[in-house]
């Protein structure tokens, strides 16, 4: 699985060559489609995105400064928060009006900025409960052990291998309160990962990580990717984004303002003036941005 | 030591015991293992906890003293069990989607609603109104549900039966085998579930909804299953109080009863087994043994007619019992019998 397939016509890195570097521009192999995706909290329109299509088995990034609407982006294209308009297809299906579980067990699994351990479930139980299609989550069958045991130590051995993956594995019945915060990102994104995501979704998974436990994080992340599965995430420090991503989407008030590789995007007027105001003394419009916690 | 000379300290020990092994506790020990599910658990704050047992034993005693479906006991158990699904289903259905606290709100107002409806003269053919049921009448002409499970059910020989300050008769003593037996059920029916993939789901619940809704679990059938089950434990202890007492009537149904098993499960630690048990044992061992000591205290004249009154020591048992709950939320936030780490209440 680790071989990367470089050069074969399949690559979806190398089908994303000749995609232009427009928003809204179109994907060979678009696993998340969004079109005319709006959300308002009252005046403010936090999200308004005309048209955007996520590539297939690549890391595609969001980015944007402070309020650019990139969480509320997540939280609605995984059901955690209702649009006012707008249609958004995953893997062909039309997911609006679908609820956060039924998109989750659809395959595309999300964490969250300020992370979600269980803290009073120790590691394991936090790493088991990602596994879908358990048998021994309905009520009925719970009482019947044998109905489930099987199954219950099938994914414990894959929970295992994924805590070994992450560096865990020496906490495997610790109670995750006992965790450090960067270890809870590891955690949840292992606990996301236990789910077998198509498309996962990471909100910040670098944010108050150890830099030193942040090299190991990306390994990670590119490792799915050379699994097959495609991965977006929203993240701030520019040198992991432009280190990892095979594709930048750049959000400025609700809206795609930029599309490209790593290297488009940092040469993009839209993206410096969104990052660094437009000019020198006049009015900034992102200084009241509110934050997109 | 004069004081200890004046204390009888085997009836303060033997009527603290008996108490403490007796059907009310069996009763507050079931009910705490239902909310155990609820509240430990799942994290549903559930402060309605006497709408179930009330639904469980007025659905006994209505059926059985109507003679509905037969008039059997087992038949009213089963209509019981029925109604504190309905209350589930109708507390549930709309409260569960919200957030925490709307639960509770529904809940204490649905418990008094039943109660105050239970109470009023309209329903008085079928509830009994204030007077509860069986009929004054019918209780005495002795007929009761009560003689269905103590003498027609009853194997026990006729006779005292135990040792020292713990002598039972036999009716008395089947209940409160049936009542232990039931909460020993009700335990293993909920360590069962508990360690199963489902009883997992429960926990991230309680833990962080949204990480659950994330991980592609249905968070509301998974509330909603929770609240069903706990409320059928409730309801089974609102049958087993019935049986024990031989009527039913709004009184024992008052909110004040939801607060005692909230407390007898805070004092035995929620989200543990033992606690509901080791809770329930407790509460009635130290009530009683504190209003006997203090009753004692005050007929030997050691306290002062002035500070207390022999009728007035009923209410300072419980002013004791505040204290010792809130000592015990400062220095033992899990319980007596629960796991520090998993201590759902942290004042700190």
């Amino acid at each position: 699985m680790s071989a990367e397939p470089v050069g074969t016509v399949t690559d979806p890195r190398e089908a994303m060559r000749g995609v232009e570097a427009q928003p809204g521009s179109r994907k060979p192999d678009p696993i998340l489609v969004i079109d005319d995706l709006v959300r308002r909290f009252g005046g403010l329109r936090a999200v308004g995105v005309d048209h955007l299509e996520v590539q297939r088995g690549i890391i595609t990034a969001f980015i944007g400064p402070n309020g650019a609407g990139k969480t509320t982006l997540f939280n609605l294209i995984t059901g955690f928060d209702t649009p006012q308009q707008g249609q958004w297809r995953f893997d062909g299906k039309p997911l609006a009006g679908w609820s956060p579980h039924t998109i989750a067990q659809a395959g595309m699994v999300r964490t969250f900025q300020l992370t979600k351990s269980l803290a009073k479930m120790t590691v394991i139980d936090n790493m088991l409960l990602g596994a879908a299609h358990q048998r021994g989550e309905s009520l009925l069958q719970a009482l019947l052990p044998a109905r489930w045991r099987d199954q219950e130590v099938a994914i414990t051995e894959r929970a295992e291998e994924l805590l070994t993956r992450f560096n865990l594995i020496h906490m495997r019945d610790e109670y995750a309160a006992t965790m450090s915060g960067g270890q809870r990102k590891l955690l949840e994104m292992a606990r996301a990962l236990m789910a077998e995501p198509t498309l996962i979704l990471l909100d910040e998974p670098m944010a108050g990580v150890n830099p030193a436990l942040v090299q190991s994080l990306l390994q990670h992340v590119e490792a799915l990717r050379d699994e097959g599965v495609s991965v977006l995430f929203i993240e701030h420090d520019m040198d992991v984004i432009m280190g990892i991503s095979d594709w930048i989407v750049v959000l400025a008030e609700g809206e795609v303002i930029a599309e490209g590789t790593p290297d488009e995007v940092s040469q993009n007027v839209a993206v410096i003036d969104a990052y660094l105001g437009t000019t020198l003394g006049g009015p900034s419009p992102y200084e009241d941005g509110q934050s997109d916690a | 030591m004069l004081i200890l000379a004046d204390i009888d300290v085997g009836k303060l020990l033997g009527d603290a015991t008996r108490t403490a092994v007796g059907v009310p506790a069996a009763t507050f020990a079931l009910a705490a293992v239902g909310l155990n599910l609820h509240y430990g658990f799942t994290g549903l704050l559930n402060f309605g906890v006497v709408a179930f047992m009330a639904a469980g034993a007025y659905g006994t005693a209505i059926v059985f003293t109507q003679g509905w479906l037969g008039g059997s006991v087992l038949m009213g158990m089963a209509a019981g069990f029925t109604f504190a699904i309905a209350i589930a289903l109708m507390i549930g259905l709309p409260s569960l989607r919200l957030r925490a606290d709307y639960l509770a709100i529904t809940t204490i107002a649905i418990a008094e609603v039943l109660r105050i409806s239970f109470r009023s003269q309209r329903l008085l053919d079928v509830t009994g109104g204030p007077f509860g049921l069986p009929s004054i009448e019918d209780r005495n002409a002795g007929i009761s549900f009560k003689d269905v499970i103590t003498i027609d059910w009853n194997p026990l020989p006729d006779g005292s039966h135990g040792f020292w300050r713990l002598e039972f008769d036999e009716q008395t003593l089947w209940v409160m085998i049936l009542g232990w037996g039931a909460v020993v059920v009700a335990s293993m029916l909920l360590w069962g579930l508990m360690r199963s993939p489902w009883g997992r789901v429960i926990k991230a619940i309680r833990e962080d909804e949204d990480a659950a809704r994330a991980l592609g679990k249905n968070v509301f059938a998974y509330k909603l299953q929770s609240l069903v089950i706990g409320g059928l434990i409730m309801a089974l202890a609102g049958m087993l109080d019935a049986f024990d007492t031989g009527f039913v009537e709004t009184q024992q149904f008052r909110p004040q009863t939801t607060f005692f098993i909230w407390t007898v499960l805070i004092l035995g630690g929620a989200a543990s087994m033992w606690g509901p048990l080791v809770g329930a044992v407790t509460f009635w061992f130290v009530i009683i043994f504190v209003e006997e000591l203090l009753r004692q205290m005050v007929n030997s004249g050691w306290v002062p007619d002035w500070l207390l009154q022999s009728s007035d020591v009923a209410s300072v048992r419980l002013i004791m019992m505040g204290i010792m709950l809130g000592v015990l939320m400062i220095w033992r936030p899990q319980g007596l019998v629960g796991k520090k780490e998993e201590a759902q209440i942290d004042v700190r």
